[in-house]
């Protein structure tokens, strides 16, 4: 609770709500749209910019969970036409998958690039059992899994307990947009606390922090299981705002697009994996409407740059220029 | 859509998508024939994972680099036979030289311009590599479309009692072994092999005796990178290629080369053995997607017992 005694924090998080009320009065309704699945998967970034950038856990395939909470999201509210339900449960299916992974690798003690390439096989693992869920053994109540066209006309948010209650287009705007700004300032508050820290004594030194007493293994889990957890919200908000959802999600460039916002915007930092969502979707949304490159050899040469070029990221980059800048006296 | 939307189009190829007639599930009792052919399939789904998953295994293990471009590899070696093939080139020529001879030189100047900046970063190497898999992926796609292109596998069908298998199948399995017999020879009995052998235990030494490190890892990613085109090109005329077909292997190739454990090899050997005749039986079961799916859980499940992969435990004193 450290954090919550800062005046920075409420800083923040005043000047982010007032900039999140402000842009829908400012902007067209194509920017809003494009901004609304921005802060979806800015979510998404944040989780594993958690997971590996604090939690020191390189986890290649945490769009697995992302997938999950879209389809769980999409079977539960097809179901039963409203969202009430369907959030929570797209918050915990990936949370005890997330269980099962971290019991077979952090409690086998697998290194972390074993870890690395065993977590990205389960979103190809998941790839290749929807792709092949289609016919009628695949039917749950309403919903159908639909193999490779995934499940179209998922119901949109709505308000709890009254599924009549739709949320318009500005409103999933700004639930998305203030979700994104709380989950932000909760794992904030976590990083900041006694958990956060030993976390980071684990991915800092873990032998060192098991001989002070910890056991790295449950820290390990737990940031894993947060990590998950956040995921599948996004994954739901994503299903809801596409109001479909298809077998893409688990494909090996979604997630790989997720590891370059994180590595783009800078490891080790909670604004920064939000930072590289925006800068990096937004340039690839302009890159698509004016030029023909294909999706695949920009984010290609992005993340091959990132790699060699801003091995820091840029919000840790830019932070060290502004302190040095601050500390010589104005000077640049 | 936020995510690629590039698999849509993929072929269903996996490792059974064979020539082979797979002989109807209804039929009940087991015929000496039907165990033949289990056989014949078992042992064809070994020597696959063993082929797609070598070339990866000798720069892993050899260098310590996780390349994440391996599909890829594979596939650029398909698209070199089957456009040799196309372009009148004699098809053995086609297989055996070019295309393992393009995907080389392609292999030698990405070792240059990339990973020789990163040794000794895993998880660096491991990004870079997927960024050089995505780029490769897009530039394919550019160059030679998303059209699937294939050739025609030789040879007929081998009868075997009531049912039938491609001959090209055993041809597979044939290339397995030998290609397995020849990487043990070279890295065990000859001049170059001593010395990659000697760089992989401990590169500081090696240089202190006067090897050029960075020319044996440059030439040892050449021939990780030769094998991989070799392994494309042998199955070009069973699935076809695409330009995302490196998608395909990846996963089996990774993970098989993880449960293998530290020693290219016998590790590669070892883990395409257990996985192969696992996926396969399950495959015999229901379908080839639940196969392919228990392969993955049966290696996650054994890491969990053998964090340091089989030759992490056992046979520590093969290649």
């Amino acid at each position: 609770m450290i954090e919550l005694a800062r005046p920075g924090f409420w800083i923040t998080a005043v000047t982010a709500a007032v900039l999140v009320l402000i842009i829908p009065l400012v902007t067209e309704v194509y920017t809003l749209y494009n901004l609304t699945v921005f802060a979806v998967l800015a979510m998404l970034a944040l989780s594993l910019g958690l997971v590996w950038g604090i939690g020191g856990i390189l986890a290649l395939g945490q769009s697995a969970f992302f997938g999950i909470g879209a389809y769980v999201y999409a079977l539960i509210s097809v179901n039963l036409a409203d969202s009430t339900l369907a959030v929570p449960a797209a918050m915990l299916a990936p949370l005890l998958v997330a269980v099962l992974i971290g019991y077979f690798t952090f409690f086998g003690r697998i290194s972390d690039v074993y870890f690395a390439v065993i977590s990205l096989t389960i979103p190809l693992i998941l790839l290749s059992l929807i792709n092949s869920a289609s016919g009628p053994a695949y039917q749950f109540g309403k919903a159908h899994l639909g193999g490779y066209n995934g499940i179209p006309g998922v119901p949109p948010l709505n308000i709890p307990f009254d599924p009549s209650a739709v949320l318009s287009f500005e409103g999933m705007y700004y639930v998305s947009a203030l979700l994104l700004l709380l989950v932000y300032l909760i794992l904030r508050v976590l990083v900041a606390s006694r958990f956060g820290r030993v976390v980071e004594a684990v991915r800092e030194n873990e032998l060192r922090a098991e001989l002070l007493g910890y056991d790295a293994r449950y820290y390990k889990l737990g940031v894993f299981c947060i990590g998950a957890a956040i995921a599948g919200l996004a994954g739901a908000l994503y299903a809801a705002w596409g109001a479909s959802v298809g077998p893409t999600v688990f494909s090996l460039s979604f997630t790989a697009q997720a590891v370059v916002w994180v590595l783009f915007g800078g490891l080790g930092t909670l604004l920064g994996p939000i930072v590289g969502c925006f800068l990096v979707q937004g340039l690839s949304t302009w890159l698509g409407s004016v030029s023909r490159i294909s999706p695949e050899i920009a984010l290609g040469l992005l993340f091959i740059i990132a790699v060699l070029l801003v091995p820091n990221g840029i919000v840790p980059s830019l932070r060290d220029r502004l302190k040095s800048t601050f500390v010589r006296g104005g000077r640049i | 859509m936020a995510g690629g939307g590039e698999l849509r189009g993929s072929p269903p190829v996996g490792l059974a998508s064979l020539p082979a007639q797979f002989p109807d599930k209804a039929i009940k009792g087991i015929s000496m024939d039907l165990a033949l052919l289990t056989g014949v399939e078992v042992v064809y789904a070994i020597a696959s994972l063993f082929l797609i998953s070598v070339g990866l295994a000798i720069v892993f293990g050899m260098m310590g680099v996780i390349n994440f471009a391996h599909g890829e590899f594979l596939m650029l070696g398909g698209f070199a036979f089957i456009l040799a093939v196309r372009a009148g080139v004699n098809f053995w020529v086609a297989m055996f030289v070019v295309a393992p001879l393009c995907v080389a030189i392609i292999g030698v100047i990405i070792e240059r311009l990339i990973i020789r900046h990163l040794y000794g970063r895993i998880v660096e190497t491991i990004l870079a590599t997927w960024g050089l898999s995505l780029l490769l992926i897009g530039l394919a796609s550019a160059v030679f479309g998303y059209y699937q292109l294939g050739v025609r596998p030789p040879f007929g069908v081998v009868h075997i009692g009531a049912y039938q298998t491609g001959v090209y199948t055993f041809f597979v399995i044939g290339v397995a072994v030998v290609l397995g017999l020849g990487l043990y020879f070279l890295l065990r009995h000859t001049p170059f092999g001593l010395i990659a052998r000697g760089t992989m235990q401990s590169a500081p030494m090696a240089a202190a005796l006067g090897v050029n490190v960075k020319h044996v890892y440059s030439i040892t990613f050449g021939i990780g990178a030769a094998v991989s085109g070799l392994a494309g090109a042998v199955f070009a005329p069973l699935t076809g290629v695409l330009p995302i077909s490196g998608l395909t292997y990846i996963a089996k190739a990774f993970i098989t080369v993880i449960l293998g454990g530290a020693l290219p090899l016998t590790g590669a050997a070892l883990s395409s053995a257990l996985l192969g005749t696992v996926s396969q039986i399950t495959t015999f079961l229901s379908t080839s997607v639940f196969g392919e799916v228990m392969l993955l859980v049966t290696a996650i499940v054994l890491l969990r017992v053998l964090p340091s992969g089989i030759t992490g435990r056992f046979f520590k004193r093969g290649i």
